[in-house]
């Protein structure tokens, strides 16, 4: 194993997050710290409690995970794709180095980066609403995988994207709406029975309804479903990835 | 000369730190070549080869040489790419590199040559064939065969908000290589870039950022250095650097294949050349050996008296007069075939043609490139 590359990409990427602190940590942390303030603080005092907590702690989770599936993608697919819009690409393509240790260091580095976000906005919540979690080793774990899994999808899309727009379209126009309609600000049992059953297709659900699970240790649907479907998609995201590299697909012609 | 090579050696050892490939190449008798110098050339064109006329190549035996000269470092076979437009690129290519050579892959646009360097570098994918390097299949042992080679590409491709140390030490660690500060200094002073280490890319010029590059492919300590066009877009000062700067490292044993569009660069340097279009290697020769079986001479005699015709004792020569009758251009190929001048002055002397001057020229690696690329279109 080329331990040396991995350390290389990941420490390359990871000089990249600090060089931009500004637009990687605190850009993310300030929006999300002002949907505690007002949906949790300003509206939410006059909202009854949803599951048994209070409105700003119940949409805490949901928010997180918001953050985390928006950063995890726009870190990873940027992390690839800039390379590739440079030309510095050739480098890396040029190493000694396997599939597997371009997708660790690359992936690797982005969902450090998700992890340490997802954390730092825990803690900032933890300054405007009082929470506590039911769960932290579970916790951890569905904040440890949806970063990866999540990380991976970026990286498939930094490397499907021929222009900045592209790279911007699926977090915009696919992740944003689904994590919003996926039970982030809800509960979906609130919903009428028929969206209740439409929303089951939003795989984003299960990520947010686990996650809240292993904070209140209540949640949409089963956790060990939660589980099973963020596994299925880092699966789905695997064998993607695999092909792409394994084929040379928008990398070696 | 003795003593003055001995000098030589030991200054040349202290130049990036290859200590170990040049105990290698002195192994295997590689020793300095003599820097080549070259008398004035005479600038008067050749006159044009006649359409139709072919160039001789006998390509069956382009590569005999190489099988019995110094071991190959490179070893293409069959190779061929043909791209999912349909584009064929590469036409059942063969190559051998030798290893400590300096080689020159000339071309027009179109011919190949970046796809070829692109599938021994691991960046673009072959259709058929193979492609060893030291010893390793590029595809089935990548890991091995692309430790030993760097890369400059012809972009001038970089993190621009790196710093120059940041950068150097990012391609060491991706070539699986650990740290070690010494070298990357030591390649960075050879570079003249030690003093703006800590600055960031963005910040030089375009030479710097060429001369960033090669630092970069140099980083990881490799025995094969490709160039693609690596003095393109550079200054004439920068451009003798990089001259001076690439037999530096020939002499320290690394293998160097450079394309380059400026023929003039492959004459300075190049110990072979190899010459593609349209895919296809359609020769591969040294240098100077190429230049003296394609290259043609041309003797111009300036005469006392004008002529009216070449008279009839002189036609074997199959002379030319000029317009004005005063000069005669006698074209000879310098193929080893023994150039009658003797004979030719002493039959006008004996015929009381008085010659007031005389000139010789020979044709450039230049001339010879066009006229193979023209031969084979």
């Amino acid at each position: 194993m080329n331990r040396y590359a991995i350390r290389a990409i990941y420490m390359f990427e990871m000089s990249r997050t600090f060089r931009t602190l500004l637009q990687s940590i605190a850009s993310p942390v300030i929006s999300t710290s002002l949907y505690f303030v007002v949906f949790g603080s300003a509206i939410g005092h006059r909202i009854p409690q949803v599951e048994g907590v209070t409105y700003a702690a119940f949409i805490i989770p949901g928010l997180t995970m918001l953050s985390l599936l928006n950063e995890s993608i726009s870190n990873a697919s940027l992390g690839i794709y800039l390379p590739r819009f440079t030309g510095t690409i050739f480098e890396v393509l040029s190493a000694p180095i396997s599939h597997l240790e371009l997708i660790a260091g690359y992936v690797g580095a982005a969902a450090s980066k998700s992890v340490l976000l997802g954390a730092i906005i825990l803690i900032t919540a933890r300054l405007f609403v009082p929470y506590s979690i039911a769960h932290p080793i579970w916790m951890l774990i569905f904040l440890g995988l949806t970063a990866v899994t999540f990380s991976l999808f970026g990286f498939i899309i930094g490397i499907w994207a021929d222009g900045f727009e592209k790279l911007q379209l699926v977090p915009m126009l696919i992740v944003t709406p689904l994590t919003f309609l996926g039970g982030s600000f809800y509960s979906i049992k609130m919903l009428p029975p028929i969206w209740q059953k439409i929303t089951l297709f939003n795989p984003v659900v299960y990520l947010v309804s686990g996650f809240r699970w292993s904070f209140y240790g209540a949640s949409d649907v089963g956790v060990e479903v939660s589980a099973s479907m963020t596994l299925v998609f880092f699966m789905i995201c695997v064998v993607a990835a695999r092909w792409i590299l394994t084929t040379g697909y928008r990398l070696k012609p | 000369m003795g003593a003055k090579f001995h000098v030589r050696v030991t200054l040349e050892l202290c130049n990036f730190g290859y200590w170990t490939t040049y105990v290698y190449g002195e192994k295997h008798g590689r020793h300095f070549a003599p820097s080549r110098s070259r008398g004035p050339r005479i600038k008067t064109p050749l006159p044009p080869r006649p359409q139709g006329e072919p160039v001789v190549l006998n390509l069956d035996h382009r590569n005999d040489e190489i099988e019995h000269a110094a071991p190959s470092i490179i070893s293409v076979k069959n190779l061929t790419k043909t791209y999912a437009s349909g584009l064929q690129a590469l036409k059942d290519v063969n190559l051998e590199i030798r290893r400590g050579e300096i080689f020159a892959l000339l071309g027009p646009n179109g011919a190949g040559k970046t796809t070829l360097i692109g599938i021994i570098c691991g960046l673009v994918r072959s259709s058929e064939g193979t492609v060893i390097a030291d010893g390793h299949d590029i595809v089935t042992d990548y890991r091995l065969a692309r430790t030993k080679i760097g890369l400059v590409p012809q972009e001038l491709s970089t993190d621009m908000f790196e710093t120059i140390w940041a950068t150097v030490s990012f391609s060491r660690g991706l070539f699986g290589k650990p740290p070690k500060p010494a070298h990357l200094e030591k390649v960075l002073r050879e570079l003249s870039l030690w003093d703006k280490r800590h600055q960031k890319i963005m910040t030089l010029s375009g030479g710097m950022k060429r001369r960033v590059l090669i630092a970069k492919a140099l980083s990881h300590e490799p025995e094969i250095l490709f160039l693609d066009e690596p003095t393109a877009g550079v200054d004439v000062e920068l451009r003798r650097d990089m001259w001076a700067m690439v037999r530096s490292l020939r002499s320290l044993g690394v293998t160097i294949i450079l394309t380059t569009h400026y023929i003039e660069e492959a004459e300075q340097m190049a110990d072979r050349i190899g010459v593609m279009s349209k895919g296809e290697i359609i020769l591969v020769e040294d240098k100077t050996k190429l230049m003296q079986k394609l290259g043609k001479k041309q003797l111009s005699l300036q005469l006392q008296q004008l002529l009216t015709k070449i008279p009839e004792q002189l036609t074997q020569y199959e002379l030319e007069l000029s317009k004005d009758g005063g000069q005669l251009i006698y074209n000879f190929d310098a193929r080893g075939e023994r150039p009658k001048i003797a004979d030719l002055l002493r039959d006008i002397a004996e015929l009381g043609i008085d010659i007031k001057d005389l000139q010789t020229c020979e044709s450039s690696l230049e001339d010879i490139f066009v006229n193979l690329v023209r031969a084979h279109s």
